[in-house]
């Protein structure tokens, strides 16, 4: 009687994860149909005739792209100083401020989506902007950095780099807890022998850590593929597939959704449902080889 | 007979442990040189304001660090460059959380004024002058949907923890796997789902919407975090209570969990934390209102969508709103984890 009634208790999160995919697909499932696999692979959002729906011509192709773009600008900032926090955390910082910066840390990932995203608009949009025009006056013989019209304001590098800011702490404490677990005889062994801190660091910490990191990064990822609010400030919203950075043109699937849902007509809400869908399986599978990489990891301890 | 000498000097007491005066001095003028350099840059070069003597520094840190130390050979070197490098770079991370707290702090405290907490903005379009109006109906919003979302999801998240620690039934492994990949799913997607079902089938936008939103989001975190708690109770007590005949469902009732109540407390406080700023779930749930409410069938107000909604009108005003409720929901984390952070070291005292 208890065991049973756990049980059905634990098993909620079940019935939700299915409901979501099997509601999501229920509303959407008359995009799938019109649209098949050109929903994700062209990116025009145009829903022609209010009356007629089959003058629509609805496409996510560029938000998935924008998605993958902003997340992995923010992967790539983020990771070497996650690393590098970690690392001065568990090594270098004295005990007193290690604790201390633990506790920073725990705060700094809870701080609300909205605060980063108020933060990122006011005060890192006129940053970057004025980075871009340095960027862009330099190195615009580069594809990444080349734009056609000199404007930058709500570019994928300023979400990028405030989704990098976001996502920093939850990969530091992962990267944090897998060089903790390090074996400490073999740190003292490299002592022992004469070697730096560095050295011991560099011969026993890294390697050990790899693959742990390597499951913080990705649980980064699908933070970062999911993030709405802050990208919805942070990023104009369009349909192109654009990959240079600077330019201020992009978007993301989340975003897309908190943009068309207020006057989204009927046939339009279901694209929405069929593209929330489509993120909730993206995340799902990046969060799923995250959390078998980091459950991996925590193993071999 | 030999007689010994008793040696009477005592020597200085050392403390090898802590840094010779000799390190921090080249610490002292490792930094000193870096921050000049940077400070030459930044008057030379376009590299404008504080970030751009950082820059500066930054990369001169490591070059000083390798040119004072390469005469002691490779991995004296490799070693101090590495100490800069780490540093640095750390020390980078915290500038934009310094600037988000003091931001928040300095913008927002612009909004307040003596009702700022008490009134709401039923009769004041978000434009108006800053001494009308005030965020009372968004805190109220926001302390019912998440009460109600606790009273769901708490039970729920402390009984897989129990599932998992005490029962260790067939599907333990499975559900650890589902809260992790639950505490995955998009908070935009949760709202989606909620919009889909509750919203669509019983007509509107509502506080009980909303609710069930944040429960989607707030159970992993509770789920995860009791979970580690349950697992410090020591198996002794179970054994005892069950060699005086307790079932198990006693046991964990009557003995586990009163045991890590505390720990319990912060499982959930630290599962609000997480949900009390969720903004885009509550777009597509509970919606927006601008008087104070406490009806659970109808549009709520709450702290992240009005810090949202005032943002995007442009208005100068407005946006001074945005950053006093920005202002205030920190302030609501921050209590949180003050709260969460006390009762966990209380339990590790235990």
């Amino acid at each position: 009687m208890f065991r049973g009634f756990v049980t059905s208790c634990a098993l909620f999160s079940l019935v939700v994860l299915v409901m979501i995919a099997a509601f999501l697909l229920y509303r959407g499932f008359e995009i799938f149909s019109d649209f098949g696999i050109r929903f994700i692979t062209t990116s025009k959002w145009d829903i022609g005739n209010p009356e007629d729906t089959s003058t629509a011509v609805l496409g996510i192709g560029a938000m998935l792209v924008g998605s993958v773009v902003t997340a992995f600008i923010a992967i790539v900032v983020a990771v070497p100083f996650a690393i590098a926090s970690a690392l001065f955390i568990e090594f270098y910082a004295p005990r007193l401020l290690r604790t201390i910066l633990t506790s920073v840390l725990d705060l700094v990932a809870a701080i609300p989506s909205v605060i980063f995203g108020i933060w990122g608009y006011v005060i890192l949009l006129p940053l970057v902007e004025d980075w871009s025009g340095t960027l862009y006056k330099y190195l615009n013989w580069f594809p990444l950095f080349d734009v056609q019209t000199p404007i930058f304001g709500r570019s994928p590098l300023l979400a990028g780099l405030l989704l990098s800011i976001m996502i920093l702490p939850i990969v530091t404490s992962v990267a944090r807890e897998v060089y903790g677990q390090a074996p400490r005889d073999l740190i003292d062994a490299s002592y022992a022998l004469g070697g730096t801190k560095w050295a011991g660091i560099r011969a026993v910490v890294l390697p050990f850590g790899k693959s742990g990191l390597v499951g913080g990064a990705m649980l980064g990822l699908g933070r970062a593929m999911g993030e709405t609010v802050a990208v919805y400030l942070t990023l104009n919203l369009v349909f192109d597939i654009n990959f240079q950075i600077l330019a201020s043109a992009g978007g993301n699937v989340a975003s897309l959704i908190a943009n068309k849902f207020g006057e989204a007509t009927d046939y339009e809400l279901k694209a929405l449902m069929a593209a929330g869908l489509v993120l909730f399986l993206v995340t799902l599978l990046v969060n799923f080889f995250a959390t078998v990489i980091v459950n991996r990891s925590r193993k071999i301890v | 007979m030999t007689t010994y000498e008793v040696s009477t000097v005592v020597p200085e007491p050392r403390r090898p442990w802590d840094h010779s005066r000799s390190t921090l001095l080249r610490v002292a003028v490792l930094v000193t040189l870096s921050g000049v350099f940077g400070w030459v840059l930044n008057t030379v070069t376009g590299l404008s304001g504080f970030l751009g003597w950082y820059v500066g520094l930054a990369f001169a840190m490591p070059v000083v660090a390798f040119v004072g130390s390469v005469r002691h050979g490779w991995n004296m070197a490799s070693d101090r460059v590495a100490t800069a490098v780490i540093t640095v770079a750390f020390a980078a991370v915290t500038i934009p959380w310094v600037s988000i707290f003091f931001t928040v702090y300095q913008k927002g405290s612009k909004a307040f004024h003596s009702k700022y907490l008490t009134d709401d903005m039923r009769v004041t379009p978000s434009s108006d002058i800053i001494q009308n109006g005030g965020v009372a109906h968004a805190i109220i919003g926001t302390l019912i949907m998440v009460l109600i979302a606790s009273l769901i999801a708490v039970p729920l998240g402390i009984l897989a923890a129990v599932y998992i620690v005490e029962i260790k039934g067939r599907f333990a492994k499975l559900v650890r796997f589902l809260t992790q990949a639950m505490s995955g799913v998009p908070s935009i997607v949760a709202g989606l789902f909620i919009y889909a079902t509750v919203v669509v089938l019983f007509g509107g936008f509502s506080a009980w919407a909303g609710s069930l939103a944040l429960v989607i989001l707030m159970l992993p975190t509770v789920a995860r975090t009791s979970e580690e708690i349950l697992k410090i109770v020591p198996d002794d007590l179970r054994t005892a209570s069950y060699a005086l005949g307790a079932t198990q469902s006693r046991t964990t009732f009557r003995v586990v969990l009163p045991t890590i109540a505390s720990g319990l407390v912060t499982a959930a406080v630290l599962g609000i934390a997480r949900v009390v700023g969720e903004t885009a779930p509550l777009i597509l749930t509970a919606s927006y209102f601008v008087a104070k409410s406490t009806s659970l069938n109808e549009p709520i107000a709450s702290l992240p969508i009005y810090i949202f909604s005032s943002l995007g009108l442009g208005d100068e005003n407005a946006t001074t709103r945005a950053w006093g409720g920005s202002l205030v929901l920190l302030g609501v984390v921050f209590i949180l984890f003050a709260i969460a952070r006390t009762l966990s070291t209380r339990l590790a005292r235990k």
